[in-house]
């Protein structure tokens, strides 16, 4: 991976810690937030917080948001900022809905995806051909979609059963699910096999060992065939953006396009190649919430999760693996609410751990102003833990934009955008 | 010289005028193919500028939009893009209609307190963007992307829990405290026609009297335009940002004091809403120009205000916002294919008169 070539600034940092890859320090990282996670149960007793319940739904709450995040890493990686990825996840969505009741759900999915290839067409037109700022064009794709959505749903729903104004009547069909064999019970054959995290993520005294097969569980039990599609555009996105030519030319494009053009890369179709694959991932994101989720479409369904995907995208550093992390991060407190309210008191006290632990990193490579901004959000989730009786979901919401916000701010010297990323460009004429 | 500008002005307001006609046809069609009469839906919708209340509550509607859209000139002129408008408007209601009950002031001056805690509390939250921009180097449209969605959960969830009044049932909005009549901005037409409409109309003022007029207005045109040229005269490029980002701010509280103290006069859920992110469009299709805003803005407010005449024909309202979203669409793709034929142009008229001196030279 390029950014692996990268090495961070390792004069504030201890030795061990320093001396470690960059893959080795995301596990270590992986397994703290799995212990501080372990101890909170224990403390709190909110022994949901790790479950496998909790985990397969986290997967399910971010797989929209993962398919947000990596729409908006196709975008980036060939240099064209995707502010849009909220208007083709309601594409998505309004065609998903539209789609299932009358033809049933994978093929929902299908042209969903080919109406957001279109929508990211219609951007990339604007933003290669017209030169038009990515921003704005960003923008005005997600006020069309929106008032289009709601006038079309006029037309087609309105008046049709267990349909409305605003929402569409419910889909047919469902998806299979998946389980692992021997690890949580899968199917071989007609015989069950037993499902053995299952059995050691009941023994709830001991630490951390429970909540690590409850984790794995959760990733690899009751899982949407959808979900599996999803995840799958992950290990592909990397071997195309790393393994293949294609992959170079599109990082080239998004890096340094008049390089690439001065070897010969077609910069303008490449970009519309990426931008109909960016189009098509958000609309399967978008469809994955009215078909998979749940079986309608419902006006505003949405609801920002284009937005968390953009941000996902930052906050995975522009890279797949990093997408994918951002967005369980993402989904977990809406999961841990969906399941059961009383566990996200006990998340508030993690997010003041985990505040805790970056804000003494911040101070100690000398970031004070960011530092003290991270150990006074970490007061305020302590005094929310202690004060606070139910968690009102507003503040759940914000978590993604402030996490954000705190890596862009304290982290940015780690973070590698492409470099051409929105900036103006027209083959031939730049020398 | 003259000539040149006038020229330009034509082209300018031209290809506005294109992208509305655009956006008008692209919606007939639209309207056609879905089944519904686009000659019946344009005459209801025109035919509404006869209407002496409809013109009133265009105006009404295009206030808040008169100032959001200022909010987001001033930024791009110096290339801020402030999408956060929204965010800055939402804090800006809650913090006005809290702080705004707790003092007692004669009528004019409470009004104008009220309207200074607007704009301070808006400037406030542009300025985490701007603090964001300036030490840290994070772009200013991701940051007021994501920062508008703080604004919205941490105004949504501190009126809920601090600030709602317990109201006795009866309505079923729950609202803050209402504010006294003293704060209440008057209507020139009693509920329909807003007095904060002389206050948007000033803010146009004020902008173009600044970025046009003055030694600061030049120097953030020359920022925006040519930041290194800037740069080597002395202007400090950081500082420029931090004060277009604070100005944009203050405009951007005022966006919702024509909901808040000229209509509901408490602060509730959904107050203003949109008003914010509309200015956006608005400030495109005016070209980010008071006398372009002042027309897009009356267009914007017309649509809205006209487009529940569409529903007595059965035809949804919601192509209009449709109609705004293609007027965008629109307007930049004209506008970048006119400069680049502009370019073009002046490339061609340089092209000559270099040949020409090359004919002279030879002659002589």
């Amino acid at each position: 991976m390029s950014t692996e070539t990268l090495t961070p600034d390792s004069t504030s940092t201890t030795s061990w810690w320093g001396g470690l890859s960059r893959r080795r320090r995301t596990m270590v990282l992986s397994l703290a937030a799995l212990l501080v996670l372990s101890i909170v149960r224990i403390i709190t007793g909110a022994d949901d917080i790790t479950s496998s319940g909790t985990v397969s739904s986290t997967l399910r709450v971010a797989t929209p948001i993962l398919l947000a995040g990596l729409a908006g890493l196709w975008a980036e990686r060939v240099g064209i900022v995707n502010i849009g990825i909220e208007g083709m996840m309601i594409v998505g969505s309004w065609l998903g809905g539209w789609a299932a009741y009358q033809w049933g759900s994978w093929p929902a999915i299908a042209i969903a995806m080919c109406g957001g290839a279109l929508v990211g067409l219609i951007h990339a037109v604007a933003t290669v051909r017209f030169n038009v700022d990515h921003v704005v064009s960003g923008i005005a794709i997600n006020v069309l979609a929106a008032g289009s959505t709601e006038y079309l749903s006029i037309i087609a729903f309105k008046g049709k059963k267990g349909a409305g104004e605003s929402q569409s009547p419910t889909g047919k069909g469902g998806y299979g699910e998946f389980d692992m064999p021997f690890l949580t019970g899968g199917r071989i054959g007609s015989w069950r096999s037993p499902d053995i995290l299952g059995w050691i993520e009941r023994q709830h005294s001991i630490p951390l060992i429970p909540d690590i097969a409850g984790f794995l569980r959760g990733l690899t039990s009751d899982v949407y065939l959808p979900t599996v599609l999803a995840l799958a555009f992950i290990p592909f996105t990397m071997w195309l953006l790393w393994r293949t030519r294609f992959g170079l030319r599109m990082r080239a494009s998004g890096e340094s396009p008049a390089a690439g053009e001065s070897l010969g890369v077609h910069i303008n179709r490449l970009r519309y190649q990426a931008m109909a694959v960016s189009g098509a991932l958000a609309a399967f994101g978008g469809a994955y919430l009215s078909c998979v989720f749940t079986s309608t479409y419902r006006q505003g369904q949405t609801g920002g999760q284009g937005y968390i995907g953009l941000a996902t995208t930052i906050f995975g550093n522009w890279t797949p693996l990093g997408v994918f992390r951002g967005a369980l991060l993402f989904g977990f407190p809406t999961a841990l609410k969906y399941r059961d309210d009383q566990n996200v008191p006990a998340l508030f006290l993690v997010g003041a751990v985990i505040l805790l632990l970056v804000a003494v990193t911040l101070v100690r490579r000398r970031q004070f102003s960011t530092g003290s901004a991270a150990l006074v959000t970490a007061a305020v989730a302590v005094w929310i833990y202690a004060a606070v009786a139910e968690v009102p979901e507003t503040l759940v919401t914000a978590t993604p934009y402030v996490v954000t916000l705190l890596v862009l701010a304290g982290a940015r010297q780690q973070l590698r955008p492409p470099a051409h990323a929105g900036q103006p460009y027209r083959p031939g004429e730049n020398h | 010289m003259k000539k040149d500008r006038l020229q330009r002005m034509l082209v300018t307001s031209a290809s506005s005028v294109l992208a509305v006609v655009v956006a008008l046809v692209i919606c007939a069609v639209l309207l056609k193919v879905t089944g519904k009469d686009p000659i019946k839906a344009y005459s209801t919708l025109f035919g509404a500028a006869s209407e002496g209340k409809v013109l009133q509550d265009a105006l009404n509607r295009a206030t808040p939009l008169f100032i959001s859209a200022a909010a987001v000139a001033i930024g791009f002129k110096m290339n801020l893009f402030n999408i956060g408008v929204e965010g800055q408007m939402r804090v800006a209601l809650l913090s006005t209609a809290v702080v705004g009950g707790l003092v007692e002031l004669p009528a004019p001056l409470h009004v104008l307190f009220c309207l200074v805690v607007a704009m301070v509390s808006g400037a406030a939250w542009a300025g985490i963007a701007g603090y964001l921009k300036v030490r840290r180097g994070v772009n200013e449209v991701i940051s007021t992307i994501m920062l508008n969605f703080v604004a919205l959960a941490l105004v949504a969830w501190s009126f809920d829990v601090f600030f709602r009044e317990e109201t006795d049932s009866a309505s079923l909005l729950v609202k803050t405290k209402e504010l006294p009549t003293s704060a209440w901005f008057p209507d020139f037409v009693d509920r329909r026609l807003n007095g904060m409409l002389v206050v948007a109309l000033l803010v146009l003022v004020f902008f173009y009297v600044l970025v046009w007029k003055t030694k600061f207005g030049f120097r953030l045109r020359a920022s925006g335009g040519n930041p290194g040229a800037a740069r080597v005269t002395g202007v400090n490029p950081m500082r420029m940002v931090a004060i277009s980002m604070l100005l944009s701010g203050a405009l951007a509280g005022l966006v919702g004091m024509r909901a808040l103290l000229g209509d509901v006069h408490a602060y509730q859920n959904g107050l203003a809403e949109q008003q914010g992110f509309n200015g956006i469009a608005v400030a495109l299709l005016g070209r980010n120009h008071p006398v372009g805003i002042l027309f897009s803005g009356l267009l914007f407010g017309f649509l809205s205000a006209a487009s529940g005449k569409l529903q007595l024909e059965e035809i949804p309202k919601e192509i209009v916002t449709i109609m705004q979203g293609i007027i965008v669409f629109a307007v930049v793709i004209i506008n970048g294919a006119v400069k680049r034929w502009d370019e073009r142009r002046i490339q061609r008229r340089a092209a000559a008169e270099l040949e020409r001196r090359a004919v002279e030279v030879a002659a002589a």
